[in-house]
């Protein structure tokens, strides 16, 4: 038996760890697949992590370095190499590594960190060959930051997220050619300081409502085709072009890996591909908790962070006994706000509810119902789908809610 | 006298900067920012651009570590900067922050992870 099994060994996995140790918890056991801490942070070597935690722009392994050396001071146990295979409803975790073969622990509480991964050319249906050339974003980063391989020289990117935009400034410095990134939506979805510093700094197009429909070359991408889209997103034919370059880049979203949540029976969210959650973070088996990535894809690691601190104080008190729930009032959302984490309240007390819009809306009141009556409200100038939004509902504006509903309008 | 539009990069936030310079390039006045750091960024933008650069460079076993420019170096010579890094070598083993060259546009090149 383990107290406490957490399974990733990331920004999330690493922070849910401290915190459950600083909640007096010292059977822990972090398993990460990987051969070193720090998850996806080792590859991000660009600035701009950590001014909310730290007040600081660090680089991503910098940031991360913050946390492994705490958990190494701390001495808290972490098994490297380790692919966990399994985890059943009662908490048995079944995983195996180069040295203890397959193996099986009695967690008697799991912490889900196992973050996310990139969507892929198989979910997107763009026609033509299958030449070399055509990677994700975040292969693409970890080739050249960590491989020292560049994987082409004249580039297309497609999609507008911000591992895509940071990768058209990476290419651009290591000399590659970068021709346009396209973004099939009227907007982008990555941080507006992105486009900015990443593509504008290098006069790299921006290509709204654009995608591309084709892919050139038989043994090595040799160009794309792209076209302009309408607002319904069909295609306008006369606008088709042909680049030519020897890759493309997809930049095309995020889904959460919940291979593992689902093999232990845990509910998932049809919107954000995580597990449903309290605001303990805890999911609907009792005592396995989820944060980071894995439970809805974040803009920035210092809200992981902080996730996953609130899922490592829950795991802990619900390893000593003392996590309560006294209620239980499900969060909706109006379609407009697209999902919210946490998806439910099990306690009244002040809580910080995250969520995501759908669209771009400019003059936007949030507005919290319970029933009909507003317990909330809020006006933002400008909310966009890259940018996670987030309220606190005080403990009294909770006091008599059964169900909530988030909603908003354009004013 | 201009108005010229900015997108701040200080932080996540990326607030919408209008900046009123005049006919010798003076900036008399920024709006839209929300905090001191962007109406700083905001002045320098407009005279003396400045970024960090983040890359990486090739280790004395073969590998690449990340380094970055410990503080923002003018715009203008993040190519040159890029050259320094691509030409040199790191010297194993380092620590995050070691200078490992010095004097780059008014900054250090300095490593951003441990390495054996």
């Amino acid at each position: 038996m383990t107290e406490l099994v957490i399974i990733g060994g990331g920004p999330a996995g690493m922070s849910a760890a401290l915190a459950a140790y600083e909640n007096g918890i010292r059977d822990i056991l972090i398993l990460e697949r990987d051969e070193r801490l720090g998850g996806i942070l080792q590859q991000c070597i660009h600035n701009g992590f950590g001014l909310h935690r730290f007040g600081e722009e660090l680089t991503g392994p910098e940031y991360a370095w913050r946390y492994e050396e705490r958990v190494r001071e701390l001495g808290i146990p972490v098994k490297l190499n380790t692919m966990v295979l399994d985890i059943s409803v009662d908490k048995v975790i079944t995983a195996t590594n180069p040295t203890d073969g397959i193996f099986q622990i009695q967690a008697k509480a799991v912490i889900l960190a196992m973050g996310c991964r990139e969507r892929s050319r198989g979910a997107l249906n763009i026609a033509g060959t299958r030449p070399a050339g055509v990677y994700s974003a975040g292969t693409a980063q970890k080739l050249v930051n960590m491989k020292g391989f560049m994987p082409g020289k004249k580039v297309v990117i497609l999609g507008s997220g911000d591992i895509g935009l940071i990768m058209a400034r990476r290419m651009s410095l290591e000399g590659a050619e970068v021709k346009a990134v396209c973004e099939l939506m009227p907007y982008s979805g990555g941080l507006a300081r992105n486009i900015e510093q990443c593509l504008n700094d290098f006069n790299i197009p921006l290509l709204l409502s654009h995608t591309v429909v084709k892919i050139h070359g038989k043994k090595r991408v040799e160009g794309v085709t792209i076209a302009k889209v309408d607002e319904k997103g069909k295609l306008i034919k006369e606008t088709m072009q042909f680049i030519e370059c020897d890759t493309l880049l997809l930049s095309v979203g995020l889904i959460p890996e919940n291979e593992l949540t689902k093999s232990a029976g845990i509910d998932i969210n049809q919107i954000t591909n995580g597990a449903d959650v309290t605001q303990s973070r805890e999911t609907s088996v009792p005592g396995v908790f989820a944060c980071g990535n894995v439970l809805h894809v974040h803009d920035l690691v210092d809200y992981v962070s902080e996730e996953a601190e609130i899922a490592g104080k829950n795991a802990a008190l619900y390893i000593k006994g003392e996590l309560k729930n006294d209620v239980d009032i499900p969060i909706e959302t109006d379609g407009k706000i697209r999902y919210s984490v946490p998806q439910r309240i099990t306690q009244k007390k002040d809580t910080k509810v995250f969520f995501r819009v759908a669209n771009v809306y400019e003059n936007a009141e949030i507005k919290v119902y319970s029933g009909n009556e507003v317990i909330f409200k809020t006006r933002k100038p400008k909310v966009a789908p890259g940018e996670m939004q987030c309220i606190t509902l005080k403990e009294d504006q909770l006091k008599n809610a059964k169900k909530l509903k988030i909603g908003l309008e354009v004013l | 006298m201009a108005i010229r539009e900015l997108t701040c990069i200080i932080c996540p936030k990326g607030c919408a900067l209008k900046v009123e310079i005049d006919e010798n390039g003076k900036v008399l006045g920024v709006a839209g920012n929300t905090c001191k750091r962007g109406a700083e960024y905001a002045e320098n933008e407009c005279t003396n651009p400045m970024r960090t650069v983040t890359s990486t460079m090739r280790c004395s076993d073969g590998s690449v570590i990340p380094v970055k420019t410990v503080t923002p170096i003018p715009k203008a010579d993040i190519y040159e900067c890029m050259n320094l890094i691509n030409k040199g070598v790191v010297t194993l083993p380092v620590h995050i922050g070691d200078i490992v060259i010095a004097d780059v546009f008014g900054s250090n090149i300095v490593v951003t992870e441990n390495r054996k």
